[in-house]
C-alpha cells in the first residue's frame, strides 16, 4: 500500500462518493479500479486486525471483535460500519466495545450499551417490535396483497370465463393460448 | 371501475415515491434521535477547561437547568454557531456550561480567546469517553439538563435563532417551571 495515496484520510465519509459525473467514464472506471484496489488492500488489513492492532487475549476474542464491530453502524459516515469506518468517533466507540469485551460483557449486552446512548440506529440489523413491524412485515404483507390480487384475477378468469373475454372476437384461433393474454382481463 | 384500478395503483405509486423524494430532501438523515431525553444525564467528572486541577461533576451542577453544549476548536459548524450564542446566550437565563469535545486545550483556550467565550463554565473532555454516554456523535450538540439533572431537550447541530426561538426557550421554561 505505499504506493497509493492515503485514501480519505481528512473527509472519512463515503456518501457522497457515488455521485461522480457521468460524462467522465473513462476516469470513472480508472477511479472504480482504484477504489477496488484500495478496498481489497483495505480488506486485506482488515482481516488481520482492525485499523488500530487492539490487544486481543486470543484469536476468537479478535473474531469475536470483528464480526460485532461489522454489525454496529458508524454515527458519523452512517454507511459504514464500525470495523471499517475510519472516522474518529468510530475508532472511539472500537475502543469501547474492545474495553467492554474484556470486562466479560456479551455481544447483546454491549449492543444495548450502545443502543442505550444512540438509539437503535447504531444497529444495522434493525429490532423488531411495534415501530418496526411495517419494516419487518410490510414486504411479506404486500407479496400476500399482490398474490390475492393475482389469486383473484386467476379464479375469476376460470369462473366466468365468458363473461369477461367477451368483447373479443370469438373466431376461436386465440382458444388455444389462454395464459398469453395476461392483463387484458383488468 | 374495474379499468380504474391499474390507474389508482399508478397513482398510489407515484404518491409513494413523491413521498419518498420529499422525505429525502425535507429530513436528516444524519439525525439520530437521542434515547436519552427525559432521562438523567449519565453522571460524568471532567476537568474544567480554564483549571485542569478542579474537576466538574453531574451532581455539582444540579440544583438549576443548565444548557451543556459540546463544541471543539476544530470544529467548522461550531464557528458557525459561536455567535449565536455570543447573541442570545445571555438571554436564555440559564447557565452555559462549554463540553470540549476531544480537543486540544491549548486549542480551545486560544479559539475562546480569539472568538470570545460565551460560556459560565467549560469542561473538557480529551479523550471523548464521557461523551459517549451522552450519545454525542458530533459537535456542536446542545443538552438542556434540568435541575433534577434530567435530560429535557437535545439538538444536533448548531443552534439558530429561530430553533432557540422555537425549541429551546419554550424547553428551558418548561424545565423552569416544573422544577424551579
Amino acid at each position: 500500500m505505499t504506493g497509493l495515496p492515503e485514501p480519505r484520510r481528512s473527509a472519512p465519509c463515503t456518501r457522497n462518493a457515488s455521485r461522480g459525473k457521468p460524462h467522465r467514464a473513462q476516469g470513472a472506471l480508472l477511479r472504480v479500479l482504484l477504489l477496488a484496489l484500495l478496498a481489497f488492500a483495505g480488506a486485506a488489513f482488515a482481516g488481520s486486525g482492525a485499523i488500530e492492532p487492539l490487544p486481543f487475549k486470543d484469536h476468537a476474542q479478535e473474531v469475536r471483535f470483528q464480526n460485532l464491530t461489522k454489525q454496529l453502524r458508524c454515527l458519523v459516515c452512517q454507511n459504514e460500519n464500525l470495523a471499517d469506518s475510519n472516522a474518529d468517533l468510530a475508532r472511539d466507540l472500537r475502543l469501547e466495545v474492545f474495553q467492554l469485551m474484556q470486562q466479560g460483557k456479551s455481544d447483546a449486552e454491549i449492543k444495548q450499551y450502545l443502543v442505550d446512548r444512540y438509539s437503535d440506529f447504531v444497529l444495522y440489523d434493525p429490532p423488531l417490535k411495534p415501530a418496526t413491524w411495517l419494516l419487518w412485515f410490510g414486504p411479506l404483507a404486500i407479496l400476500l396483497a399482490g398474490g390475492a390480487v393475482v389469486a383473484v384475477a386467476i379464479r375469476r378468469r376460470n369462473r366466468g370465463d365468458g363473461a369477461i373475454d367477451d368483447d373479443k372476437p370469438a373466431d376461436g384461433r386465440q382458444a388455444g393460448n389462454a395464459p398469453a393474454d395476461t392483463g387484458d382481463d383488468w | 371501475m374495474k379499468r380504474l384500478i391499474p390507474f389508482l395503483v399508478f397513482v398510489l405509486l407515484v404518491g409513494l415515491f413523491g413521498f419518498g423524494i420529499w422525505w429525502n430532501t425535507w429530513h436528516d438523515a444524519r439525525y439520530v434521535p437521542s434515547p436519552l431525553i427525559g432521562k438523567p444525564a449519565p453522571a460524568f467528572a471532567l476537568p474544567q477547561l480554564d483549571a485542569p486541577g478542579q474537576t466538574v461533576t453531574k451532581a455539582s451542577l444540579l440544583g438549576k437547568p443548565y444548557l451543556l453544549n459540546v463544541f471543539a476548536s476544530w470544529c467548522v459548524a461550531c464557528a458557525e454557531e459561536h455567535p449565536v450564542l455570543m447573541a442570545d446566550g445571555r438571554e436564555l437565563g440559564i447557565p452555559l456550561v462549554g463540553y470540549d469535545y476531544k480537543d486540544v486545550p491549548d486549542d480551545a483556550r486560544r479559539w475562546l480567546r480569539e472568538h470570545g467565550s460565551p460560556y459560565d463554565l467549560v469542561v473538557a473532555d480529551q479523550s471523548g469517553r464521557t461523551a459517549i454516554d451522552f450519545g454525542v456523535y458530533g459537535a456542536p450538540e446542545s443538552f438542556l439538563i434540568d435541575a433534577k439533572g434530567i435530560i429535557r431537550y437535545k439538538h444536533i447541530g448548531p443552534l439558530t435563532p429561530e430553533v432557540i426561538a422555537q425549541e429551546l426557550q419554550p424547553a428551558i421554561a418548561a424545565a423552569k417551571r416544573e422544577a424551579p
